[in-house]
């Protein structure tokens, strides 16, 4: 029965308090371990459209009539039109339309970034499109950006409030401490640069609007299309059934759904627009760059006593604060704790959510500060944070929680250190460090799917998710074949269209599977209860002796008969079993816990840095798929890798243009920057989450790997790298400063 | 001007513009969207094609350039061993860049059948991944014979 319940909804670390009909949650949670299906590897149901290139995503999706449209953006950082002039490019060779400044909400003639849409024209082709862009005559009245956080902070210029956090009294507890360290922490501007890049096709069909669109969620975009047209929600229609990564920057429809709606509305003819990489690296989103001040205080025996942090987010034009303090608050057991984050409003890109935004850069800060503090105390790192093991950091207790061991089972890795360190060779310095995570990834309700069960015996899951490479429907697939005893072979998944399945909840904030796993179980229960009344009448029996396994109708006094024989009763008919998510248990904080181990090699001449290998400890609630999940970790690790190493989105000081646009000088990882990567995923049910007990994978394996390659790099060289990314030249810094520290005698190296 | 195109076994006429890259026509004029553009620059290699078993970042070579050169697309692939290897390792997520390094790596099977870890790095680094199955491709090229 669906209930009304007023209730605190989190994404991406943001709650509000909403109302809220969720379903009942009737089903027992299974025992923990492997099942027959769930808990055990399945190879992902798409990997073979995938591999082959059958798959069809949004870049290659080709409509009759289609045109084609390019996005004239501004080259300055702040400026306004003052005089613009589409007539030639309107006049030009297959130009079907052109729109400026006013002519939909995304286009302005006050830029506030580079990259802002100001412009733009649909042609018959993309190459005709850009051409005529050349010809919109714009005057330019160019205006100094404003570019540095702090003075943003300075003149109080900030994208909403800043949020200032307290309890207990930090300044006494710093005055008592026999121990304080103080640093400050840097990261920078990393872009998602997810392959297929920002697109959408839009296309009226009456006074409906279908959006074709690269998403991580349909609902979403449903919901911000139909409201800024002013159209009835059911009059849009979302579809994304292959989608080529996200990592966050795909949450919103974003200028060029609006730009392709409005060209496509003026012509009367489907309209792509499609994102350049070099666009995609202005108008598409980043993670913002943060300064963060830190202080922590302890007493001589570990205990912390106070932790303090000024976070000032650069979030750029147009943002959100992520939750940088966030570590801060909810990591430690600590009694006085104060954050003040300051969301900077600059003329820079703004900012998108991207996998656990603040949460990897404030674990970088406070994961590297709690180290500085443990050498000062000269306790080990790990004895440190066993030391200060948080039970609950608010009113409410966890609702699972087995950091602790998830820290016994880093020891293997960490009692490496002697071996780790011995094998430093000439410049090569080694070490060994690391770092612990916490985050959000309870998902929650509402979610929904139907399982319809044909009389061929096999199974479809329909919900209008998205899938975004994370393989959340072979999931879902194991979930319902399990459910329905049947092999996973028979289940198939129909997904990625607003109009052919129910409301599924967005993929963000390590929620698709904690979120529709749920859903997806009990709409597969529902048709199994169906299948068994029918088998009860066809073979007299009474139901409670029935249940479905390996493809049968089983009797527990003897009989068994294939399902297909039950439900081919149907003829060509179906049975449609139906599940909605239950809610999460009240008055409780549903999180992820982990621990990452990294050993690094830094050869102190050049200032190269090899990560060699990371084990990663997480605990994530119950693994419904540990193939699919280690593949998750894996990437986590390897953007953790590159964020931490070399990614770096850099901006011209005086003009804000951004100088690096394109992959030859953004350096990504490649495969021959990959270490070893150990996944230990504790798989333990989370007792009071939903039948599943599985929390969300997605964001959690990045979250301290910055941290605790950065700690290696203490642990192997003695220097302080605090600022991201440790390029050569951060690392050279870093060294040099550590021997004039030496040569001053203030405090001797860890090592070397 | 008419280039005619070997691909994958077949042979097309086609009336192209000058300057019109291999990636587009495969993708546009053919239909086979396979071969994905994520960069349309040379860096990332999801559009790697075969030219004569060479591979080539096809957005940044043009078609009139191909001549005799026989094309080969991830469609002249699909029973390719490798692309099953690829499924049973788990080495793709989002999947936009694996027609490209399936490409790559076969080109490097058919000169290497059993390349060491170090091989394997080296001829697949021109193939970027940003969601970071690189584990998975290794360990998948690794087990390519099943």
């Amino acid at each position: 029965m669906a209930r009304l319940i007023r209730t605190e909804k989190e994404i991406e670390g943001r709650y509000e308090e909403v109302w809220l009909v969720v379903e009942e949650d009737a089903l027992e949670q299974w025992p923990a371990g492997p099942r027959e299906i769930v808990g055990r590897p399945a190879q992902r149901l798409t990997g073979p459209m995938r591999a082959r290139g059958e798959a069809r995503y949004t870049a290659d999706l080709r409509l009759p009539g289609m045109l084609h449209a390019a996005v004239l953006r501004s080259p300055h950082a702040h400026a306004r039109v003052k005089e613009i002039s589409l007539e030639k490019a309107r006049a030009a060779r297959g130009v079907r339309a052109a729109i400026g400044p006013g002519d939909a909400h995304v286009l302005t003639a006050e830029p506030g970034f580079q990259g802002q849409a100001v412009a733009a024209v649909a042609a018959d082709t993309i190459d005709l499109a850009r051409a005529a862009l050349e010809l919109i005559e714009v005057e330019w009245d160019v205006q100094k950006p404003l570019l540095d956080p702090d003075e943003a902070v300075r003149r109080g210029q900030l994208v909403g409030q800043a949020s200032r956090y307290e309890r207990g009294d930090v300044d006494r507890a710093v005055a008592e401490a026999d121990v304080v360290v103080e640093a400050e922490y840097r990261t920078q501007t990393v872009l998602h640069n997810s392959f297929e890049t920002h697109q959408s096709i839009c296309e009226w069909r009456g006074d409906s609007l279908d959006v074709y669109i690269s998403t991580q969620s349909i609902w979403g975009v449903r919901d911000e299309v139909a409201g800024r047209l002013g159209l009835a929600p059911d009059k849009v229609r979302v579809v994304c059934e292959f989608m080529g990564g996200g990592f966050g920057s795909k949450n919103g429809a974003n200028d060029h759904t609006f730009i392709a709606a409005e060209l496509a509305r003026r012509t009367a003819r489907p309209v792509r627009c499609a994102l350049t990489r070099r666009e995609e690296n202005l108008a598409a989103g980043n993670r913002n760059s943060t300064i963060q001040r830190l202080t922590a205080a302890a007493k001589s025996d570990g205990t912390l006593l106070a932790l303090a942090g000024e976070f000032v987010n650069a979030t750029g034009w147009d943002g959100w604060a992520s939750s940088t303090d966030g570590p801060m608050q909810m990591l430690y057991d600590c009694e006085n704790v104060r954050t003040v984050l300051y969301p900077a409003r600059l003329n820079t890109p703004p900012m998108k959510a991207f996998r656990a935004p603040g949460f990897v850069e404030g674990t970088f800060g406070l994961e590297c500060l709690l180290d500085e503090l443990a050498a000062k105390l000269d306790i080990d790192s790990l004895e440190l944070r066993r030391l200060n093991y948080a039970a609950s950091t608010d009113d409410r207790p966890y609702s699972s929680k087995n950091l602790m061991e998830c820290y016994r089972r880093a020891e293997q890795h960490w009692q490496r250190r002697d071996e780790v360190r011995q094998r430093s060779e000439g410049p090569w310095k080694r070490g060994i460090g690391l770092a612990s995570q916490i985050w959000y990834g309870g998902g929650g309700p509402p979610s929904y799917a139907w399982v319809r069960l044909g009389s061929d015996g096999r199974a479809t899951v329909i919900t209008a998710m998205q899938d975004i490479g994370t393989g959340t429907a072979t999931a879902m697939a194991q979930i319902a074949a399990e459910e329905l005893g049947l092999p996973l072979e028979r289940i198939d998944f129909a997904l990625g269209d607003s109009a052919r399945g129910p409301y599924s909840v967005t993929s963000a904030g390590s929620s698709t599977v904690p979120s529709m796993g749920p859903a997806v179980r009990s709409a597969a229960a529902d048709a199994a209860r169906q299948v068994i009344e029918i088998a009860a009448q066809r073979y007299e029996k009474e139901e409670r002796v029935l249940s479905l396994a390996g493809g049968n109708v089983v009797s527990s006094d003897g009989g068994s008969w294939p399902i297909e024989e039950v439900v081919g009763l149907l003829e060509d008919a179906q049975l449609l079993g139906q599940g909605g998510r239950g809610p999460n248990p009240t008055g409780m904080q549903v999180l992820t816990f982990g621990v990452q181990v990294a050993e690094v090699a830094v050869d102190v001449e050049t200032g190269e840095i090899r990560v060699e290998r990371v084990a990663a400890i997480h605990d994530v609630g119950r693994v419904i798929n540990p193939l699919g999940a280690s593949s998750q970790v894996e990437g986590g690790i390897i953007q953790g890798i590159g964020h931490t190493l070399s990614e770096d989105r850099l901006l011209d000081p005086a003009s804000g243009i951004t100088l690096n646009p394109t992959f030859d000088m953004y350096k990504l990882p490649t495969i021959a920057d990959v270490p070893e990567i150990v996944t230990d995923l504790l798989d333990i049910p989370d007792e009071h989450l939903t039948n599943l007990g599985s929390k969300g994978l997605g964001e959690p394996p990045i979250v301290p790997t910055a941290a605790a390659i950065a700690n290696a790099i203490r642990d192997a060289t003695g220097a302080d790298v605090r600022s991201l990314p440790i390029s050569r030249e951060e690392m050279l810094r870093a060294l040099k400063e550590a021997r004039e520290r030496q040569k001053e005698g203030r405090a001797a190296p860890a090592a070397v | 001007m008419a280039p005619r195109l070997k691909v994958n076994g077949q042979g097309y006429e086609l009336d192209l513009p000058v300057g019109r890259t291999l990636a587009e026509t495969l993708r546009d004029e053919l239909g086979l969207t396979g071969t994905k553009i994520a960069c349309a620059e040379g860096h990332c290699g999801a559009c790697t094609v075969l030219l004569d078993g060479v591979p080539v970042y096809s957005c940044i070579t043009l078609a009139h350039m191909v001549g005799d050169r026989e094309v080969t697309t991830i469609e002249g692939l699909r029973e390719h061993p490798l692309v099953d290897a690829f499924v049973r390792a788990d080495a793709l997520q989002c999947g936009f860049c694996t027609p490209g390094q399936i490409v790559s790596a076969s080109a490097l099977v058919e000169s290497n059948p059993e390349p060491s870890s170090d091989e394997i790095r080296h001829a697949m680094a021109g193939n970027l991944c940003r969601c970071g199955t690189y584990p998975k491709i290794e360990e998948a090229i690794s087990a390519w014979q099943g």
